[in-house]
C-alpha cells in the first residue's frame, strides 16, 4: 500500500457502508487508492502522520478528499471537521461529510465550520451506490482540487 | 470580473456569519494554482475550470447542477 498519494480518505465506522463505497468507487475506476479509517482519532493519525501512521505517512502528503462520517466513537466527525478546518496546513482539504444525519443544526454547523458539501446517506442500497459514484465523479474528475 | 471581482465576492460571503453556510462554487477559466489555492483557503466549496469547448462546458454545468442541487443537502 502507497501511503502517500492518497486519493480518498473514507472516516467511516459502519464496516457495511465503508465497503460498499470503497466497492463502487474501484468499480466505476474513479480510484483505488483509497484508504478507510474508523473513526476520527484515526483519520488524525492519518492525515499527520502521528501514532500508528509514523513514518508511513506525513503531512506533506495531504488526501485530496476527505470523506467523513459524523457519529462515530472517541472522537466525532465534527470534531474532525473543526480541526482540519481551523489548520491552515490541512484547511484546503475539501471534505465531505456523509451522514446518517438530517438534523438541521449539524447541517448547518457543518457548513459554517467549513464542510464543503454534505450529503446524507440515502437508506436503501442502489441509492447509497449512485451517490457514492456520483460524489466520486464530482470530486475527483470535475472538482480542483487545490496543490496539496 | 468587472467592478469587484469573485475573490472579493467570495471573501466576503465567507466571512458574513450570515451567508457563509451557502454553498459557493467557482467557476472559471483561471488554472492559475495560486488562484485556486487562495479560494480554498477562503472557504470555497468548489472550484471548476470551464472546460474550453461548448459540449464539455455544457456537461460540466449540467453534472455541477445535479451534485449541488439534487444531492447535495444545502444549508437551511
Amino acid at each position: 500500500m502507497d501511503y502517500s498519494s492518497i486519493d480518498i480518505l473514507l472516516v467511516e465506522d459502519n464496516e457495511n457502508d465503508a465497503e460498499l463505497a470503497m466497492r463502487e468507487l474501484k468499480k466505476n475506476k474513479l480510484t483505488s487508492n483509497l484508504y478507510h479509517v474508523r473513526d476520527g482519532e484515526e483519520a488524525f493519525d492519518f492525515i499527520y502522520g502521528t501514532g500508528k501512521y509514523v513514518g508511513v505517512r506525513s503531512i506533506e502528503n495531504l488526501p485530496r478528499v476527505i470523506l467523513l462520517d459524523i457519529q462515530m466513537p472517541k472522537v466525532n466527525g465534527i470534531e474532525v471537521l473543526e480541526k482540519i478546518k481551523a489548520d491552515g496546513q490541512t484547511n484546503a482539504i475539501p471534505v465531505v461529510i456523509l451522514t446518517s444525519s438530517n438534523e438541521s443544526p449539524d447541517i448547518q454547523k457543518c457548513y459554517k465550520l467549513g464542510a464543503n458539501s454534505y450529503i446524507v446517506k440515502p437508506v436503501n442500497f442502489e441509492g447509497y451506490s449512485l451517490a457514492i459514484k456520483e460524489l466520486g465523479l464530482y470530486w475527483l474528475l470535475l472538482n480542483r482540487p487545490p496543490e496539496l | 470580473m468587472p467592478k469587484v471581482n469573485g475573490i472579493e465576492v467570495l471573501e466576503k460571503i465567507k466571512a458574513d456569519e450570515r451567508t457563509k453556510a451557502i454553498p459557493v462554487v467557482i467557476l472559471t477559466s483561471s488554472n492559475q494554482s495560486p488562484d485556486i489555492k487562495k479560494c480554498y483557503g477562503l472557504g470555497v466549496n468548489s472550484y471548476i475550470i470551464k472546460p474550453v469547448e461548448f459540449e464539455a462546458y455544457a456537461k460540466a454545468i449540467k453534472e455541477l447542477g445535479l451534485y449541488w442541487l439534487l444531492l447535495n443537502r444545502p444549508p437551511e
